[in-house]
């Protein structure tokens, strides 16, 4: 039996990073005693390692919860917890798309941030209602009435209406429910209409295969019926249906309005779309919605094996992850300095970590990574345009016309006392002011920046100058063409490819003096002297020379104990694994990445 | 293939743990402890002896070391006894060495001639310093004074004497190491062992070195000119470097260290020694309990102090070798490094040869006078890393 369409509501939890969307979530499903009790866990729906280790929601995660409102009717609610951080805004926005309306919670003890307007924008693109949260207000620290005024100013959304909550102690958590039934809209649909369903996400299960995440749209999908994907054509027998509660629960069918999934033996993520039309292979639909704009990775970088011998067990773990994670790219990428790896793209710097970490302990594969790197777009003389992933594989300089670079335009929430440190680091990093308003006592100033100015350490210097008052979010605005060059750094006269980067023409020297400085502390002495060197083209722009060790011995050897000489031995042999032998020279692994870090 | 350990002598360690004070720079196993029943030590390293003896019959005994501690410290009697039972239990070599290490003051020059009578043929005295500040920097019971007569008297009472220096101490210029090495060589005889101070973890230096109160180390410049001085003195004076940190007029070297560097076999007892016993293939690496107290429990329970006796793999027996033998000047035998299942790294060797680290002659592989000063980051490079 499908349900009613004016008992459904559909809607999802979006907020800035930590703000607690997911704890509500919890509130949520117990309050509905959709989970006993004793099976509550916190931040439930954050089911991956990863993400219960490091306090984060990375993947989007639906629930179908019953609640039975004051008016006495049992309503069905599907909400979708989406991740606060701007890596993963693709997620949001895409679970927007098979919603009707938004929770915004905003912390009450620190107002709105840079992704509480970010999600807003987005809310408002999909054309939601959206029902302000205001959370935390157990903390003392929370002033809701500040922040009802900071949404109303700096939103332009009414929020006299605003849920006071506390999705830690359980305080608003029923009128909110109630919120949910009477301000937020029926989704619209017409059963007797050949079936007409979005494919919302799609992720690997090891007992399911493929499972599907859909929002039906028309008609009606029952267990056993065949399927076609408008996108590609495929047909498919849908051998389950079912919902989240949260865990998977089989039903018979799913009408308008409602969220579920369905298997149907696929076996890759790769051979579904997420945004694509879903309709029966008899009488279907020819109409596909609007559909996604695909996700893009943004930043590149290149992973290798420490143990050059695990490059095979590497390729398995990426392809398996790949099953999963259609938004990450890879191509197999060969280095003279790390032998062979992976080149990479990720949605953001967080996305590259979580990654990293997961290959790393879920296959157990020490990894080395390069400084990350966008794609520029190389015009050749010839008129040709190529996309550059890998400054190593940047083309003569005589045969290139022009370059150009990716460009975002960021949001920062910053308070004002730090707001000329702000100033100064996007100045720094070639950006160029678009906007300075003020919001009591916070700026929002919009910079229109390259993309390789922030990838690498941009967050973590803007965390820095501003105590971690600052919040910060980013949208690609496109290519500009830049007096952009390739520098390489030379170690003992070697070019070493893994070290070489694009940068700014104006910045090369500051850039090339900084990293031989850097690799200068990061190489180890060896037993001559090392010449490092930054270069364009074939002229060095910076040098340092690393000196020679010249003592390193044990003077006394004491009562023939050989113990203590052989864990010396022992942990020098372990320091060199960590270590690739570059030509006669050594180089820490850390260094490819560490070399980078700048101070200003 | 067998090996025969013998070719590289058989020797006895003893360890005596007590010392008067203890030393801020000194991490061996050594105790301060005033109430030390001798008579009960010395039945106790007897036994220990008998206990090995029957697992060694028939060897040769070719060197005994008193190390400490401050073996100088030991009754004449036990020293005597203990001589005595090693002489009976194993072959003496007709030219046994048997060494003392002591310490240089007054008290205990008293009763190097009765050490003598008890046996001792060598003595190497912890002079440590011909300066007086520094003596006392280095928190040493004697000044110099003091320790110039305890030199005159070993050099009365036996043939063999050596002494020991710590330099590259706090604020040692190279102008004064000079002058005080050349003073030591003038006073020296057959054997000087040079050290360079070495901050050890544990130590009280390592924990003033650690809040930054220990000023005026050398950095690594002045070290290598220190080592460089000491060097070309040593040289000029006919002082051979056969080691490391050990010079001796050639055919006069500490025969019991050689034993060590050149991967033989020596018996350690008393706390905290360490020994290396090969039986057929099986090569031995024995330890001793470490704290007086319970080794002198277990030697008295059980008939022996020692801790653990575990068979090496021969990896590490290998690496050893490898590590101990290039302190020497000699340095080793690639055919016996690679007989005990060891090798080094091919292409490092390559490159340490072309460096001018190392050199090899046949299948002698020797440092060179530059590597000597850089043998552990060799050691690291030539030592093959397993996967
Ligand atoms: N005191 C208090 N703490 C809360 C409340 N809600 C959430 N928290 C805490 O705030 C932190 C972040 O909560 P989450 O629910 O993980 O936040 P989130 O918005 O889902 O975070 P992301 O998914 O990473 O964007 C956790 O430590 C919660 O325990 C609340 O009402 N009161
Ligand atoms: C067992 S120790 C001491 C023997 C004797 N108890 C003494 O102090 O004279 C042998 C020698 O090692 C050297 N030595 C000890 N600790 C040292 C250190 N931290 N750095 C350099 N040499 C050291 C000293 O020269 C010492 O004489
Ligand atoms: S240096 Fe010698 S005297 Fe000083 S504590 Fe160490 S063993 Fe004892
Ligand atoms: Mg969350």
């Amino acid at each position: 039996m499908t349900t009613d369409l004016s008992r459904i509501r559909n809607f999802s939890i979006v907020a800035h990073i930590d703000h607690g969307k997911s704890t509500l979530a919890d509130r949520l499903i117990q309050e509905t005693e959709t989970v006993a009790l004793r099976d509550m866990k916190e931040q439930m729906l954050d089911a991956m390692d990863i993400e219960r280790e490091r306090g984060i929601t990375i993947k989007a995660n639906t629930v179908r919860i019953d609640y039975k409102a004051e008016d006495g009717n049992t309503y069905v609610l599907n909400l979708i917890d989406t991740p606060g951080h701007v890596d993963f805004a693709y997620e949001v926005s895409r679970s927007m798309r098979a919603v009707e309306g938004s929770l915004l919670v905003v912390d009450s003890t620190q107002g709105v941030e840079a992704q509480t307007l970010a999600n807003v924008y987005q809310a408002i693109d999909a054309d939601h209602e959206i029902v302000p949260v205001l959370n935390k207000i157990d903390l003392p620290a929370s002033e809701p009435d500040r922040v009802k005024e900071q949404i109303e100013d700096v939103i332009g959304i009414d929020a006299a209406d605003a849920l006071l909550v506390s999705a830690k102690t359980g305080q608003g958590i029923r009128e909110t429910l109630q919120a949910v039934v009477d301000h937020l809209p029926a989704p619209k649909g017409d059963i007797d209409a050949p079936l007409k369903a979005m494919l919302v996400d799609s992720w690997y299960d090891s007992y399911l295969g493929v499972i599907v995440l859909v929002r039906i749209v028309d008609g009606k999908l029952r267990k056993g019926d065949r399927v076609r994907f408008l996108s590609n054509g495929t047909v498919h027998h849908v051998d389950r249906i079912g919902v989240f509660r949260p865990p998977m629960t089989e039903i018979d069918e799913l009408g308008p309005g409602e969220i579920g999934f369905l298997t149907a033996s696929i076996k890759q993520v790769r051979d579904t779309r997420v945004g694509d039309t879903i309709t029966h292979e008899k009488k279907g639909t020819d109409q596909a919605l609007p559909g996604f704009k695909p996700s893009v990775p943004v930043v590149f970088c290149g992973l290798f094996p420490v143990d050059s011998a695990q490059f095979e067990d590497m390729r398995d773990a990426i392809d398996k992850l790949a099953l999963n994670d259609a938004s990450f790219s890879y191509e197999v990428e060969s280095s003279a300095a790390l032998g062979f790896g992976f080149r990479c793209g990720f949605l953001g710097l967080l996305h590259l970590e979580v990654i990293r970490d997961r290959i790393e302990r879920e296959y157990d594969i020490d990894l080395i990574t390069t400084a990350p790197s966008v794609v520029y777009h190389i015009h050749t003389k010839d008129g040709e345009m190529q996309e550059l992933h890998n400054p190593a594989d940047m083309p003569d300089l005589t045969l290139v016309d022009h370059v150009e670079e990716p460009r975002i335009k960021a949001t920062i929430l910053v308070p004002d006392d730090y707001l000329g440190d702000v100033l100064k680091l996007c100045q720094d990093r070639r950006g160029i002011q678009l906007d300075l308003t003020y919001a009591g006592p916070r700026a929002m100033v919009v910079y229109d920046l390259p993309l390789n100015e922030v990838v690498f350490d941009f967050y973590d210097r803007l965390k820095s100058v501003t105590k971690g008052y600052a919040s910060f979010d980013y949208q690609m605005i496109g290519y500009r063409e830049d007096n952009l060059v390739k520098m390489s750094v030379l170690v003992n006269e070697e070019p070493v490819d893994a070290l070489s980067m694009m940068v700014h023409r104006d910045r090369a020297e500051t850039r090339g003096r900084a990293m031989v400085e850097k690799l200068k502390e990061l190489i180890p002495r060896h037993m001559f002297k090392i010449p490092i060197q930054a270069a364009i083209g074939g002229k060095v722009i910076a040098r340092e020379t690393l000196s020679a060790m010249r003592k390193d011995v044990t003077a006394k050897c004491y009562g023939g104990d050989a113990t203590r000489k052989k864990k010396l031995l022992e942990k020098q042999k372990a320091g060199k694994k960590k270590m690739r032998q570059f030509g006669k020279v050594e180089i820490p692994q850390s260094a490819f990445i560490n070399a980078l870090k700048m101070d200003g | 293939m067998t090996e025969n350990w013998q070719e590289a002598g058989f020797g006895l360690y003893v360890h005596w743990p007590f010392c008067a004070a203890k030393c801020p720079y000194c991490d061996f196993n050594s105790h301060v402890s005033d109430r030390v029943d001798h008579a009960r030590w010395a039945t106790a390293l007897q036994r220990d002896l008998r206990y090995w003896a029957e697992r060694t019959p028939g060897r040769r005994l070719s060197t005994i070391f008193f190390g400490g501690g401050t073996p100088s410290m030991m009754a004449p009697e036990t020293l005597a006894a203990v001589i005595e039972a090693a002489r009976g239990l194993w072959t003496p070599a007709n030219d046994l060495e048997v060494t003392m290490e002591a310490n240089p003051t007054s008290v205990e020059a008293d009763r190097f001639a009765a050490f003598a009578d008890a046996g001792v043929n060598r003595l190497s005295l912890g002079l440590q310093a011909l300066d007086d500040g520094a003596l006392r920097r280095l928190g040493r019971q004697h000044d110099v004074r003091e320790g110039l007569a305890a030199l005159e008297v070993s050099k009365s009472v036996v043939d063999r004497v050596s002494f020991d220096l710590i330099y590259a101490r706090q604020d040692q210029t190279a102008k004064a190491w000079e002058t005080e090495l050349r003073q030591a060589l003038d006073l020296a005889g057959e054997h000087l062992s040079l050290y360079q101070l070495t901050i050890e973890p544990g130590t009280v230096f390592a924990r003033r070195a650690a809040v930054g109160k220990l000023r005026g180390l050398p950095d690594e410049d002045r070290a290598v000119d220190l080592w460089n001085i000491t060097q070309d003195l040593c040289a000029a004076a006919g002082l051979t470097r056969y080691e490391t940190s050990n010079h001796a007029r050639p055919g006069t070297e500490a025969r019991h260290n050689l034993i060590y560097w050149r991967g033989g076999d020596w018996l350690g007892v008393g706390p905290g020694a360490h020994g290396r016993l090969s039986f057929g293939t099986a090569r031995l690496a024995t330890v001793a309990h470490r704290a007086p107290g319970t080794w002198l429990d277990r030697n008295e329970t059980t008939g022996s102090g020692t801790e653990s006796e575990d068979a090496l793999p021969p990896a590490e027996v290998a690496e050893e070798y490898l590590l101990m033998g290039l302190r020497t000047r000699d340095g080793i035998d690639l055919g016996r490094l690679r007989r005990l299942g060891g090798d080094v790294d091919a292409s490092s060797l390559g490159r340490m040869v072309e460096l001018g680290m190392v050199s090899t002659s046949g299948d002698r592989l020797r440092t060179t006078e530059a590597g000597a000063l850089l043998l552990d980051a060799i050691l690291a490079e030539l030592s093959p890393i397993e996967p």
